[in-house]
């Protein structure tokens, strides 16, 4: 059964690593829903957040595939339940639209929407959630003449994750364990992709 | 060279001097013992060649004509010495050239370094004569690649490219060098060899649990049965591989990459797996209990359609690349791992044992086979030579001892299926990929990695005509290979599905070929063509003791078949004798 799911990938910061894994998904024919890079906890390490629409056994296919990369550290993937996730969305809205109509006004204080730019000609709203919501406030939007409208690549943290640092310190090493000694089938730590 | 030790990272002797970015190409490569180059010049490459004018006595450079039959080479280099092949390419067409190799040797595992000459930094982007974007091209080709644009960032790249290369599951890497970097000038301070770079885990650890339980579920078996393939050579456990099957009295099979692992004539040698594997191997994969993948990746040419393969049976699943365990056949007990280590450990923990009953299967599929097949291929009551029974006399001739390079096609599964062969790294072929036109360049590659041992290049009508021009490189150098070109006047194989799966419709496999003999001597290189029996041993003879290369063209029948065979969509079981 096909499901969203959230892939985090720790990598080094090179050139030409985005097309390197963009192309695992393209290969295969796979759409990426959405995508997001940014810096991590960890300082010269990057974090990239792509979202896929595929079955658990693609998934995890496609991440030994991710992992495999020279200059990726680790990948993860994880269903929506076992992560908090965000994504930021911009609406542009004629201004005098929001001053004469007042159930404008009140929709978007309802969604939690906040005025990032107010001019003479148009507002710019932002609100920051999961789809549902950001894609209710477009919906309602709609009517009232909106001009524009953009949202985010997802970003996201693992419920359970504790955090790259000591991760990195086990990379660091030149050698790696020998042996581990319990298997871990947490998804998380999914074990064959542990090292 | 002086080497010294510095933590726990080898690097030359501290020079310190001002050198340009093309002689610390050289330096690296002498640094990491190459003494082969497979190479072309061009534009954006000759600031290196330039360098290497001064280098020669150092490193040995092969002019080929063409840069696929350079990366070819060097497959076949890497594939006959186990060292890394080493390839020199210019900008643009020179780059893409390499393409086809990078993704033979990518999906062969084969350990290359290409260095590929770019345009000037400041024209990146530009569309500046002879600028191809070549890292992008190459990224789904290679196992890793990089573009210097700074001489400074030489050293340790290509220290890097080398360690990328060979450990792990090896591959091809190739680094773009901008002119200007070959050009500029930069403070040396030796070069440190690389191994280790902590985004990169070339083995993956290995969990005793499941060597445990591997050695279990085989001592529990009644009916184990051992697939290898090319990891066994290139984790260079022949010996361990050897330990493990005759303790545990495994009958194995190997995939193409895998043949010569093992020795053709041991008594647990049970033949070829796949498409045009032998009878036993294939229906006995659905028989077996216990099916023990060693160093190989069940590609769909080996297992036919996966909803009828080895169904019945518990998988053992080695191998060093995490990403293959799982991917076409789930595994019960995946034992990730490099298999130099991880056979003996399970070779410790099984008993000593015999499984007569079903060893003797596989000999009774033989006799079936060979009833069936290999007695008519042998022994043709036409007046037209067969394939194998020129590879069997090749065979007495050799006496399995030659390194046999083989192009793609029908001579390809021939010669796979019936050269016999006494020690490892003796088959180079195309496996994965299917590249025609590998034979004549790797051969020529090969002969360079083992430069004592007979190398027979076994090429179709076909293919030969893809690459010919590498008789050149063969003319200049004289490279002593031998060059066996089995003529069938047909591209045999895509005829052969034409006549077994499109009712005969021949379309457009009918091929002409030039003189080959002419062609060679033209090239003076010596040659014979032969097509009827009675020259053939002698003929393979005079080709053998021939001091350098020779041509023999032997013309076979025009429409013979490669049997058995698992026509594509069927299952192994479903494997055809006729």
């Amino acid at each position: 059964m096909k499901q969203e799911f959230t892939i985090t990938i720790y990598t080094e910061n090179q050139v030409g690593l985005l097309n390197r894994i963009a192309i695992i998904f393209s290969r295969r024919k796979i759409n990426i829903e959405s995508l997001n890079t940014s810096p991590s906890e960890v300082e010269g390490i990057h974090r990239f957040t792509i979202v896929i629409d595929e079955t658990e056994e693609v998934v995890r296919k496609v991440v030994r595939q991710i992992e495999k990369q020279v200059d990726v550290l680790k990948a993860y993937f994880n269903t929506n339940d076992e992560i908090i996730w965000q994504e930021l969305a911009l609406y542009k809205v004629p201004t005098d639209t929001i001053a004469e109509k007042a159930k404008v006004e009140r929709l978007l204080r309802a969604y939690g929407a906040r005025a990032v730019v107010i001019r003479k000609d148009y507002t710019i709203f932002e609100t920051t959630g999961q789809r549902e919501e950001t894609d209710t406030l477009l919906n309602v939007l709609g009517p009232f003449g909106l001009i524009e409208f953009v949202r985010s690549a997802r970003v996201a943290i693992i419920k359970d994750s504790k955090g790259f640092y000591e991760k990195l310190k086990e990379f660091e090493q030149s050698k790696p364990a020998t042996r581990i000694d319990s298997i871990n089938r947490s998804r998380i730590e999914e074990e064959t992709i542990d090292l | 060279m002086q080497i010294e030790t510095i933590q726990d990272q080898k690097t030359t002797v501290q020079e310190s001097i001002d050198i340009t970015g093309s002689e610390a190409v050289l330096k690296a490569l002498i640094a990491e013992n190459v003494d082969i180059i497979f190479g072309y010049p061009g534009g954006a490459i000759m600031p290196i060649y330039d360098a290497l004018y001064d280098y020669n006595d150092k490193l040995e450079h092969i002019l080929v004509r063409h840069e696929q039959g350079g990366i070819h080479a060097g497959q076949g280099y890497a594939r006959s010495s186990g060292k890394v092949g080493v390839v020199f390419a210019t900008s643009g067409p020179g780059a893409t050239n390499l393409v086809t190799g990078l993704a033979d040797a990518m999906i062969d595992s084969t350990p290359l370094v290409c260095i590929t000459g770019q345009v000037f930094a400041h024209l990146l982007g530009t569309d500046a004569f002879q600028e191809t974007d070549v890292i992008n091209i190459t990224t789904p080709v290679t196992k890793w690649n990089h573009q210097i644009t700074d001489a400074n960032e030489i050293p340790s790249v290509l220290a890097k490219a080398f360690y990328i290369a060979k450990s792990g599951r090896p591959g091809p890497v190739l680094i773009d060098i901008s002119k200007n970097a070959q050009i500029q000038k930069f403070n040396y301070s030796g070069y440190t060899y690389c191994n280790h770079i902590r985004s990169y885990r070339p083995k993956p650890n290995i969990r005793k649990e499941y060597i445990e339980a591997a050695a279990e579920m085989i001592n529990k078996a009644e009916r184990p049965f051992v697939i290898f393939g090319q990891g066994v050579i290139l984790g260079e456990a022949e010996a361990e591989f050897k330990a493990f099957i005759e303790k545990g009295g495994l009958p194995a099979a190997w995939t193409i990459l895998g043949l010569s692992a093992l020795e053709t004539d041991h008594p647990l040698n049970v033949g070829m797996l796949g498409m045009h594997g032998n009878y036993g191997p294939n229906v006995l994969t659905n028989e077996c209990d216990v099916l023990i993948a060693v160093g190989m990746r069940f590609d769909d040419r080996v297992t036919g359609r996966l909803d009828r393969y080895a169904k019945q049976a518990k998988v053992i699943h080695l191998d060093i690349d995490p990403s293959e365990i799982d991917k076409n056949i789930k595994a019960d007990i995946p034992v990730w791992g490099d298999c130099k280590e991880t056979l003996p450990m399970i070779t410790e923990l099984i008993d000593l044992k015999q499984h007569d009953n079903w060893t003797n299967k596989f000999k009774d599929c033989n006799e079936k086979e060979i009833e069936a097949v290999i007695h008519d291929e042998m022994h043709p009551t036409s007046e037209h030579m067969t394939m194998g029974e020129v590879i069997d006399q090749l065979n007495e001739i050799t006496k399995g001892n030659a390194i046999i390079v083989t192009d793609v096609g029908q001579h390809q599964m021939v010669a796979c299926r019936y050269a016999k062969f006494n020690q490892s790294k003796s088959n180079i072929t195309s496996g994965g990929l299917g590249t025609m036109g590998f034979a004549l360049p790797a051969a020529i590659g090969a002969k360079y990695g083992a430069p004592e041992r007979t190398v027979v290049a076994i090429i179709g009508d076909g293919g030969i005509q893809m690459t010919i021009q590498e008789l050149g490189t063969i003319m200049q150098n004289n490279v002593n290979v031998k060059i066996l070109i089995l003529n069938n006047r047909f591209l045999g194989m895509v005829r052969q599905w034409q006549q077994l799966f499109n009712d005969k419709r021949y379309s457009f496999v009918n091929i002409e070929s030039p003189d080959y003999v002419a062609v060679a001597k033209g090239y003076r290189i010596e040659g014979n063509s032969i097509s009827k029996r009675e020259d053939l041993k002698q003929s393979l003879t005079k080709m053998l003791e021939h001091d350098g290369a020779y041509l023999l063209e032997v013309f076979v029948g025009k429409e013979n078949n490669v049997f058995p065979m698992v026509p594509q969509g069927c299952g192994v079981s479903e494997i055809r004798l006729k």
